[in-house]
């Protein structure tokens, strides 16, 4: 998009009044061997050390399920913390975002004053994302018109996207298949990631095929995990522990026409994100030339490429030749998912790109650098293979959460 | 009056409140294919709604349409998720842009119907017969029966349109 009309001086919509104060999650795994509960409470907790708050310095709790997850108040009551708010609402992907915004709407409200957004799921152990098709009782409703195809995953129902993005624009497999090679790059760099080999783009396209066009190798990995992120005002976020990420600009579950069936607007190989970009670039004062790093949804590798390509970091069908170019690996112009995210570190529904690029903004990913004399680690920029997974000197970060073709949800962060 | 049914071993139920599916549904059952038609702006809708996404008014007829397409894109499942589809693999998700209502209201807006490739029976199609179809075939819509008032309808390459020279497939093939 033209970024020349954007008024970057005028304060809009809160635009840096609230910040991300503090992160946390717990291991990725396949076998947590502990309930949504326990995996809930570990992640706030840790959120809490990391922005160095107390429980009863919380008042404000979110989270967001499939119905496979435990609500605020078992969390809260775990860890003592007495809530003024709380809301548990349905969605998987793009709620990170959306909750972000609805915390600071509730913080300017007066109804609460710290919230901390959490996921928890058993996503490989327990409520798998798709399903085992084992449902219980009759295929009824709206259903009726996708079950009895068998189009009833994440992958099938979006294969049609893809498709037409590649007969649209010539988009190739090898050209996707490298967001999972650089995702791969990445999570090698990350302790934390549940797969941290690199792979080839050979390795993903001889991957056996799911869906087509999805091999096995774009499709995420799946896992359990909680992970917590919490949000205040920027002056209670100045005196936590790490400088903090301020927010910019949030869009939340932004939708094309027809979010019911959402084929039904075309061009069905152009996403949400160019709606939610009406949005997001005004309101945050910058624009996608400003950004330093990105994380863009990647559920699938297409996923990525038609996001970065609809929220304008590149030219409208330029996807494919922008993942397969160089700019967003690590040491290139704008790297996208450090931390090798859903396709390689693990799977959140979100919230863990939020967290990685919180802590790119701090300049101290947790990757494997050495520590220095101050205890912090000593950053060597150097992305070979177990090496650095820290971007130099960023600025400032867009994350790109994806739902649907037709549904996702944005945010812009700066250093504080 | 409520529906049950059962197609490829699932069971379908069509609640008695649940009018805009009783009466799509009914349709088929007859070998009908019927959409609603907006009684004030006149325009089509897919899928079924309980008002019109082009003018938000509620009272709709059910207008018969001309069944044929063309394969707007596709997914093609090869690792089946729902038992169901097991045994079915690969099978093609089509998604059919209607001849009716092309390009209207908007450029860009079409009646895109979902439904898998089949034979002319309803039977879903085999391997040989998927590698035909691709973006740009002509189908035609087929029904196949899943129990006494409710219908599956399915799309099978067009017998009476001239299939286009060459037809758009995902290229790693």
């Amino acid at each position: 998009m033209a970024g020349n009309d954007i008024d970057g001086t005028t304060r809009r919509h809160l635009r840096d009044r609230y910040a991300i104060a503090g992160v946390g999650e717990t291991d990725y795994t396949r076998g947590s061997g502990c309930t949504t509960r326990a995996l809930g409470t570990r992640a706030v907790r840790n959120a809490l050390d990391d922005a160095g708050l107390e429980p009863a310095d919380v008042d404000g709790m979110l989270s967001y399920s499939f119905n496979d997850s435990t609500f605020s108040p078992e969390i809260a009551g775990d860890l003592g913390i007495r809530l003024n708010f709380y809301m548990d609402v349905y969605g998987g992907g793009s709620s990170t975002e959306a909750l972000i915004g609805i915390a600071i709407g509730v913080i300017e409200a007066g109804m609460c004053e710290t919230v901390v957004v959490f996921r928890a799921m058993n996503g490989y152990s327990q409520v798998r994302i798709g399903g085992t098709g084992r449902r219980g009782g009759a295929v009824s409703g709206g259903a009726l018109h996708t079950v009895p195809y068998g189009w009833s995953s994440a992958g099938q129902w979006f294969s049609q996207t893809f498709m037409r993005h590649m007969y649209d624009y010539g988009t190739t497999p090898e050209q996707v298949a490298t967001v999972k090679v650089v995702h791969s790059e990445h999570a090698s760099n990350n302790p934390k990631a549940y797969y941290k080999h690199r792979v080839t783009v050979n390795d993903v396209l001889s991957s056996r095929m799911i869906v087509k066009p999805l091999h096995l190798l774009d499709c995420c990995v799946e896992t359990d995990n909680g992970t917590a992120i919490i949000v205040t005002s920027r002056e209670r976020a100045r005196d936590c522990r790490h400088t903090p990420a301020l927010i910019k600009s949030v869009v939340g579950r932004c939708c094309k026409p027809r979010a019911d069936m959402h084929y039904q607007s075309g061009p069905i190989s152009t996403v949400a994100g160019h709606y939610a970009r009406e949005l997001l670039w005004p309101n945050s004062g910058v624009t996608p030339e400003d950004i330093d790093i990105t994380g863009s949804y990647d559920a699938f590798t297409f996923t990525t490429l038609l996001q970065l390509e609809d929220y304008g970091f590149c030219a409208k069908g330029e996807g494919g030749d922008y993942v397969s170019n160089g700019t967003i690996r690590l040491g290139g112009h704008r790297p996208n998912n450090t931390s090798g995210s859903h396709l390689c570190e693990g799977y959140t529904h979100g919230q863990s790109m939020v967290i990685e690029n919180v802590r790119q903004l701090r300049r101290d990913v947790d990757d494997s650098c050495p520590a220095g004399s101050d205890g912090k680690r000593v950053h060597t920029y150097d992305y070979s293979e177990g090496g650095c997974r820290q971007v130099r000197d960023p600025e400032l970060t867009a994350n790109l959460g994806w739902a649907t073709p037709g549904t996702g949800s944005a945010l812009v962060m700066g250093r504080g | 009056m409520p529906i049950d049914g059962e197609y490829l071993g699932m069971r379908l139920a069509i609640h008695d409140v649940d009018e805009i599916n009783l009466s799509y549904f009914e349709y088929c059952a007859k070998n009908e294919f019927r959409l609603q038609c907006c009684n004030e702006c006149d325009l089509v809708r897919y899928p079924p709604t309980t008002a019109c996404p082009f003018c938000a008014h509620s009272g709709s007829s059910w207008k018969p349409i001309e069944p044929v397409g063309e394969v707007h894109s596709y997914g093609e499942v090869h690792h089946a998720i729902n038992p169901a589809f097991r045994e079915h693999v690969p099978y093609m998700i089509l998604l059919v842009e209607l001849d009716t209502q092309k390009h209207t209201p908007g450029e860009h807006d079409a009646l895109r119907v979902i439904a898998n490739l089949v034979q002319p029976d309803g039977e879903l199609a085999p391997p040989e017969l998927i590698r035909q179809v691709g973006i740009g075939s002509r189908v035609r819509m087929v029904f196949r029966s899943a129990g006494e008032g409710i219908a599956i309808p399915l799309f099978c390459l067009d017998p009476d349109s001239t299939q286009p020279q060459k037809v758009w497939r995902y290229p790693q093939e």
